[in-house]
């Protein structure tokens, strides 16, 4: 089974990701490609604590993740691949474009020179353009907090 | 003199800033107990809003669940802080009774809160 939900959300592993997407799609493993979470091993319990104990959960730097995304895809269980970063998501779908086709936008917030795009969604012009140029290289890109939401592609943010 | 317990209560959407008004108007006690909101931000200025408002003094955090952003905030920024106590899974029973009870120390204060807030999850 390939990987179901590529997602980037800055608030990584919580409530919507884990119940809203995680019930609907029946996660089986949650990998988180983070590099500041994956050097530390209390924030992982932090993260596992949030996840129910059917769920795998798996930490990764961006650098392996790059690595074993081929694996992770290859994988039968059910997976949901989170990053906190349009960057990090960018590394991986340069890695294996395959793999990681389709990336929802689940959440950034605000921060210092991003406008609102949609409630959950703030992005800079530079983000947004570096959305583009993953559209353009062939990546199907939609903004959904959770499942039961209106899917926004990415022309529809600017 | 020492410093007055604060009480801060951390939660999705709107549900801290109602728990607060609720148990304020239960007790007649206002001022004591902060609304923090997770929606609109991302970690790092979650974190910056719990900071803020349980500021230098002795505190009793209260979080809605005992996992997810709110509770991982709440942790990164305050487990240093041995004058602050944490609580999930915040009811108005809980609140209720902190708020008759901040002339305790943090953890005495947190300890009774967490019972009477156990307490009154009940199925009658």
């Amino acid at each position: 089974m390939p990987v179901l939900l590529a997602r980037v959300d800055d608030r990584l592993i919580h409530g919507q990701v884990v119940l809203g997407w995680g019930r609907p799609l029946g996660l089986e493993r949650i990998i988180l490609v983070d590099d500041e979470v994956a050097a530390n091993e209390w924030e992982q319990e932090l993260y596992r604590m949030a996840v129910p104990s059917g769920i795998e959960v798996v930490f990764a730097t961006v650098a392996e993740g790059t690595r074993q995304l081929g694996e992770w895809h290859r994988d039968r269980r059910r997976t949901a691949l989170l990053t906190g970063e349009i960057e990090a998501m960018a590394a991986l779908h340069a890695a294996d474009p395959g793999a990681i086709h389709r990336i929802n936008l689940g959440g950034l917030h605000h921060q210092p020179g991003r406008s609102e795009r949609l409630p959950y969604l703030y992005l800079t012009d530079a983000e947004l353009a570096r959305l583009d140029q993953l559209v353009a290289a062939g990546a199907d890109i939609t903004a959904q907090d959770v499942p039961t939401a209106q899917r926004t592609a990415v022309e529809a943010l600017r | 003199m020492s410093e007055s317990l604060r009480g801060v209560v951390v939660g999705h959407g709107s549900v801290a800033v109602s728990l607060i008004d609720a148990a304020e108007q239960i007790t007649g006690l206002r001022g004591v107990l902060t609304a923090v909101t997770n929606s609109g931000c991302d970690r790092g200025t979650l974190e910056e809003r719990v900071a803020g408002a349980v500021g230098s003094g002795p505190a009793v955090v209260f979080v809605d669940l005992a996992a997810g952003s709110c509770l991982i905030a709440v942790l990164r920024r305050l487990r240093d802080r041995e004058d602050v106590e944490v609580v999930t899974g915040v009811n108005l029973a809980m609140l209720v009774d902190f708020l008759f009870h901040t002339d305790l120390a943090p953890a005495e204060a947190a300890a009774r809160a967490a019972e009477s807030g156990t307490g009154a999850i009940r199925v009658p």
